[in-house]
This record gives C-alpha cells, sequence and structure tokens, in this order.
C-alpha cells in the first residue's frame, strides 16, 4: 500500500511489506462459527490492487501498523490478525468491490459497543489508500452477542405492558419541535393520546431549553398521559427525552420519568455508544421502554460508498439494548428504499436470518434469542397511506404520525383518530384475506364513510407522496422507488 | 365513553360474521381461541376471568362462536374480549384481541390526583364501575 515496497524481502524484515503478504489476506481461510464477519465495500485509489486494499482493511481494523514490527513475534500473531477471505467485484461499479473480513472472537471485548467499533470502524476509514470505504454488514456470532444484555424488554414485552397486539403502535412527534411552553406541549400530547394514539414524542432536539425546562414539560406530559388514560381505559405513554449533556444529568432525568410513572423514556443516538448502553440498563433494571432516536445517522449512513450502512447500526444497537429504533418509512419524507428498509426491519425483529442479497443482508445472522427491537416509522407519513405502511413495514412497528396527526384540518384528537380508525380498518381487512395493498383505498374509503375524522384526513393528504430515488439501494436490485 | 382496549375498538361493533372471520384468521395461524370477561376494565387489569381454558383443540369457528356466545349469555352485561394465542418460539405471546362484549352503559374512569411536593402529582386511575362490588357493577 505504501508507495515504496520491497516485495522481495521476507515477512519479518525490517520496512514495509504487502498487507497481503503479512497474512492479513488468505483465499483459503474458512471463517469459524466464532468468528464476527464483515463485508466492506472498499474504492481503492487508482492503481491499488483491491486485494492488497482489503487485506489493508484487514489489517489496520485488527493487529497492523504501516511497517514491519518484531513484536508481533511475541504474540499469537495468527490468531489476533483479522484475514480478508474473499473479495468480489461489484457488478456495475468498476471501480468498487466488496471485502469480506473475518475477526476472532478474541479481538473484541465482551459487552462493548464502544470497543468493537473502535477495531472495526476505528482508524481505517480514513486510510489514503482508499478513496472511501463503506462497512456493509456484518455477521455477528452468538458466542459474542450473549455477552450483550440486548434490548431492555423488547417487542414481546413492551407489548405485554402496554396490553396492545395485533397492530402496529401509532405515535406522533409534538410539533413544532421547538417552542412550545410546557402548558401549550402538553395539551399536544393529551389531544392526541385521548384521540388514539397510543404514545407520543418528544423530538431528537427537545431537551431543556429556555422556553421549556425538562421537568416542566415531564409534569405536563405526565398529567397529558394520565388524562388520555382515563378518558380512554388504555395505557398511554409519551417518549420522554432524557437526553442530556452528561449521564449524571441523564441518570437524574431518568429517575424522574420513572417516579412520576412514564411508561418510557427516549435518547438521542448523538449521546454516544456508552451512554446508550448504560441507559439500556437502566431501563431494563427499572421497568421503562427505552426509545432511540437515530438523530444523526445520516451522516455516516446515506452514502453508497463510503460509512457505515444502517442495517450494521441496526445490529449494534440491538446488542447496546434500546427497545425501539427509527428505520425508515419507505414511503415518507426520508430515504429509504423499500428493499433495504425490509432489511433492516427483518435484522432489527427476527430471530434468525439468512443472507439475503436484495435486502442487502451480506451474512446469515442468529440472535440467540436476544429480543427484538420495535422499528419505528416517522417522518411524512398519513393515513392515506396505511395499506402501504402495513405492506412494508408488517405488524410490530410504531408508526409516527406526526404533522399527520397536529395537521388535521379538526384538530390534534381528530387526527389521531383517523389514524387508528385507518389502521384497525387495514387490519381487519388483512385478516379477512383481502388483497388490502390493491385494494387500500378502497377499504379505507368505506371506512370514511362512518369515521368523519378519516374522510377529512384522506381529504387532506390523500394525494401527498414523497417519490425520489434513493441514494442506497442494495447492488442486488435496480433502483425502485414507491 | 366507550373503552378502547383491544384490536379493533375504533371500529363500529363486529357482527357475528366479522368476529368469525377474525376467528377464522387465528385458527389459519394456528392460534388456539380463548374467552375471557371482566367488570374491572383498568387499563392495567391484566387478568380478566377465563371463561373456561384456551380452546387448544377447537378449530371450527362455528363451534368457538358458540362458545363466544354462551359467555355472552351467562355475562350479557360485562365486557367480553377473545384472543388468539401465538406459543411459537420467541413469540409465546398474544397475537390478537379484542372486545365483542360491552356493557350497556361505560360510565369509564377518574383520575385521582395526590398533590405532593415540588409540584409533583401521583395519580391514580379509577373505574367508576369498580365502586361497587364484583357481580354487581354495570347492572341496569
Amino acid at each position: 500500500m505504501a508507495t515504496k515496497t520491497d516485495t522481495k524481502k521476507k515477512r519479518w524484515d525490517a520496512g514495509v511489506t504487502p498487507y497481503a503478504e503479512m497474512g492479513y489476506y488468505d483465499a483459503d481461510y474458512v471463517p469459524k462459527d466464532t468468528d464476527t464477519l464483515c463485508a466492506f465495500r472498499i474504492t481503492p485509489q487508482e492503481g491499488v490492487d483491491p486485494i492488497e486494499a482489503g487485506a489493508a482493511v484487514a489489517g489496520e481494523s485488527s493487529t497492523a501498523t504501516w511497517t514491519v514490527v518484531w513484536t508481533d513475534r511475541l504474540t499469537a500473531h495468527e490468531r489476533y490478525q483479522a484475514k480478508c477471505y474473499r473479495v468480489d467485484r461489484v457488478p456495475g461499479s468498476p471501480d468498487q468491490h466488496i471485502a469480506y473480513i473475518a475477526y476472532d472472537l478474541d479481538l473484541f471485548e465482551e459487552g462493548s459497543i464502544a470497543n468493537l467499533t473502535s477495531s472495526i470502524i476505528g482508524n481505517v476509514f480514513g486510510f489514503k489508500a482508499l478513496k472511501a470505504l463503506r462497512l456493509e454488514d456484518m455477521r455477528i456470532p452468538p458466542h459474542y452477542t450473549k455477552t450483550f444484555q440486548g434490548p431492555a424488554h423488547g417487542i414481546v414485552m413492551e407489548r405485554e405492558y402496554l396490553n396492545k397486539y395485533g397492530r402496529p403502535l401509532l405515535g406522533a412527534t409534538t410539533k413544532p419541535k421547538l417552542g412550545l411552553s410546557a402548558r401549550n406541549y402538553g395539551r399536544v400530547v393529551y389531544e392526541a393520546l385521548r384521540g388514539g394514539l397510543d404514545f407520543t414524542k418528544d423530538d431528537e432536539n427537545i431537551n431543556s431549553q429556555p422556553f421549556m425546562r425538562w421537568r416542566d414539560r415531564f409534569l405536563h406530559c405526565i398529567e397529558a398521559v394520565n388524562r388520555a388514560s382515563a378518558a380512554t381505559g388504555e395505557i398511554k405513554g409519551h417518549y420522554m427525552n432524557v437526553t442530556a449533556g452528561t449521564m449524571e444529568q441523564m441518570y437524574e432525568r431518568a429517575e424522574f420519568a420513572k417516579e412520576i410513572g412514564s411508561v418510557i423514556i427516549m435518547i438521542d443516538l448523538t449521546i454516544g455508544y456508552t451512554a446508550i448502553q448504560s441507559m439500556a440498563n437502566w431501563a431494563r433494571k427499572n421497568s421503562l421502554i427505552l426509545h432511540l432516536h437515530r438523530a444523526g445517522y445520516a451522516t455516516y449512513a446515506r452514502q453508497k460508498n463510503h460509512g457505515v450502512n444502517f442495517r450494521v447500526l441496526c445490529k449494534w444497537m440491538r446488542l447496546a439494548g434500546v427497545d425501539h429504533i427509527h428505520s425508515g418509512t419507505v414511503v415518507g419524507k426520508l430515504e429509504g428504499d423499500p428493499n433495504a428498509i425490509r432489511g433492516y426491519y427483518n435484522t432489527l425483529r427476527a430471530n434468525k436470518l439468512e443472507a439475503n442479497p436484495v435486502q442487502g443482508l451480506y451474512f446469515e445472522q442468529d440472535w440467540a434469542s436476544m429480543p427484538g427491537v420495535m422499528p419505528v416509522a416517522s417522518g411524512g407519513i398519513h393515513a392515506g397511506q396505511m395499506h402501504q405502511l402495513l405492506h412494508y413495514l408488517g405488524e410490530d412497528v410504531v408508526l409516527q404520525f406526526g404533522g399527520g396527526t397536529i395537521g388535521h384540518p379538526d384538530g390534534i384528537a381528530e387526527g389521531a383518530a383517523a389514524n387508528r380508525v385507518a389502521v384497525e380498518a387495514m387490519i381487519q381487512a388483512r385478516n379477512e384475506g383481502r388483497d388490502y395493498l390493491q385494494e387500500g383505498p378502497e377499504i379505507l374509503a368505506k371506512a370514511a364513510r362512518w369515521s368523519p375524522s378519516l374522510h377529512k384526513a384522506l381529504a387532506v393528504w390523500k394525494d401527498i407522496t414523497f417519490n425520489f430515488e434513493s441514494t442506497d439501494v442494495p447492488d442486488a436490485v435496480p433502483t425502485l422507488t414507491v | 365513553m366507550r373503552i378502547t382496549q383491544g384490536t379493533f375498538s375504533y371500529l363500529p361493533d363486529f357482527t357475528d360474521e366479522e368476529i368469525k372471520a377474525q376467528v377464522q384468521y387465528c385458527l389459519d395461524h394456528g392460534w388456539p381461541i380463548s374467552v375471557e370477561y371482566t367488570d374491572d376494565p383498568h387499563p392495567r387489569n391484566v387478568y380478566w376471568e377465563m371463561f373456561g381454558m384456551p380452546m387448544f383443540d377447537l378449530k371450527d369457528p362455528a363451534a368457538i362462536m358458540q362458545e363466544i356466545n354462551e359467555c355472552r349469555r351467562t355475562f350479557p352485561n360485562h365486557y367480553i374480549k377473545i384472543s388468539g394465542y401465538d406459543r411459537s418460539h420467541g413469540r409465546s405471546t398474544t397475537a390478537l384481541s379484542f372486545i365483542v362484549n360491552r356493557p350497556k352503559h361505560e360510565p369509564g374512569f377518574h383520575v385521582e390526583r395526590a398533590e405532593t411536593n415540588d409540584r409533583r402529582i401521583t395519580y391514580t386511575i379509577r373505574s367508576y364501575a369498580t365502586d361497587r362490588p364484583a357481580g354487581e357493577r354495570y347492572e341496569g
């Protein structure tokens, strides 16, 4: 990789030796069941051999440095060296290859996303010899999976806790995101919950600002939650965002949410992997559901040739132990190819997955009975898309209609009722064996004949779609937008 | 008020034909049906009374409808729900659950607030109906 290498030199001679010759490439290596496997999309600089580039990624994400060091000989280096064992061309992208790399179980500390990621995405993404690098997928072996707590509660426990079965859960993010006083904020929560939603949510950037401090918000929201619960006879929740500048502040806010009787708290991805794991442990211990907003993820997950694919982040977050994560809508306003999103949802919910190139899943993945994470679909969705949402996202999902609830012409509660009527009508039709994806608009129109709230919602939003090409699409399929 | 627990409470009450279609959906998935009733519909009342055992071996929706109707005859003024149960690995939980019978009058719930310190309030949600002893609620 370096500009000058002496290929005639022996393995342990001082100087620079190609990574591939130092043992970081081994086409005959058969991955062990205990290995962590990674698929990297590599775009080498002009003239750099893809195999050597793959070996370099293996080297720099495990034991290697740029030159030979004799101190390797004091270790069982064959074991600790990651091994690039396969390099495939990417069809249609001559500058890109997929490098498969195997990492020994001993390389990573038990139960630490921070340690895992410091190796695998630590230095290597800034490597000069590569134009771009993207971590597409990982296979995490049960031996390592079992060292993590996993979701504080998981999908099944969440449903039993909330006493809600057989349909997607419904939520809304309070809008406007910023500027409401605590009293007005609680009004939105109350109206949305009594109207028919299961959850309302703080937005990612609502923490504790001058216009509304966290404690005031929590107090007003819990009043709203309890009032709505009494008005409907259902358990209701508001995701109280405890994101803050320090762990101490987050614990303080979480403890307060618990004391006043909230069923759920929320954190942002921006707090970092270790903080997420700490809050997941706290949530398990204190019986609160833990919602994660993926704030910031698209800065490194969206571009196809560089960064970390979101499916990898889904795996890290399932290990880290969140109960909810925002994972795309297919039909809404934010990035999301249908097949890629199926892959994310399956990664979060299923117990065992086979490799599936169409969904961008490079490896099989056995979660070893670790509970599933509830995906959350949020951003530009409305009642008129209910058939598509159910088709693409399934039943174990939180559908979050922020604008699609609060923007209803007859008020927030009517907007909430419209969404609830739409989801229940669609589930009924699906269960009766109807082709609900095709007949969706008809099913909704029929329900709108007796539900004025749905009627108005459909009238306002029925033609709203967000049709843009996705930037991040699995290689195996042509670009497809809904 | 109308208690909106269950999968279909925002739709008009199901006809027997509509209930039967949902029962069939459960049976098609191998989910046995159970019937439960209560006169304490508090949102956190997990354990409604079981109207017999879950019907593990009953695969005929008409026979299941008879059980449901038997429960309705016995408890015409209670809440009755039917559930499909998924015993599969990784689930082992309720898959579908909805109310098929309601009292004529649903008085709803009251929020009791106990004011404590630092502006905190302790909330208790109380069903008006449970002011009366079990079995004597929702009469008339």
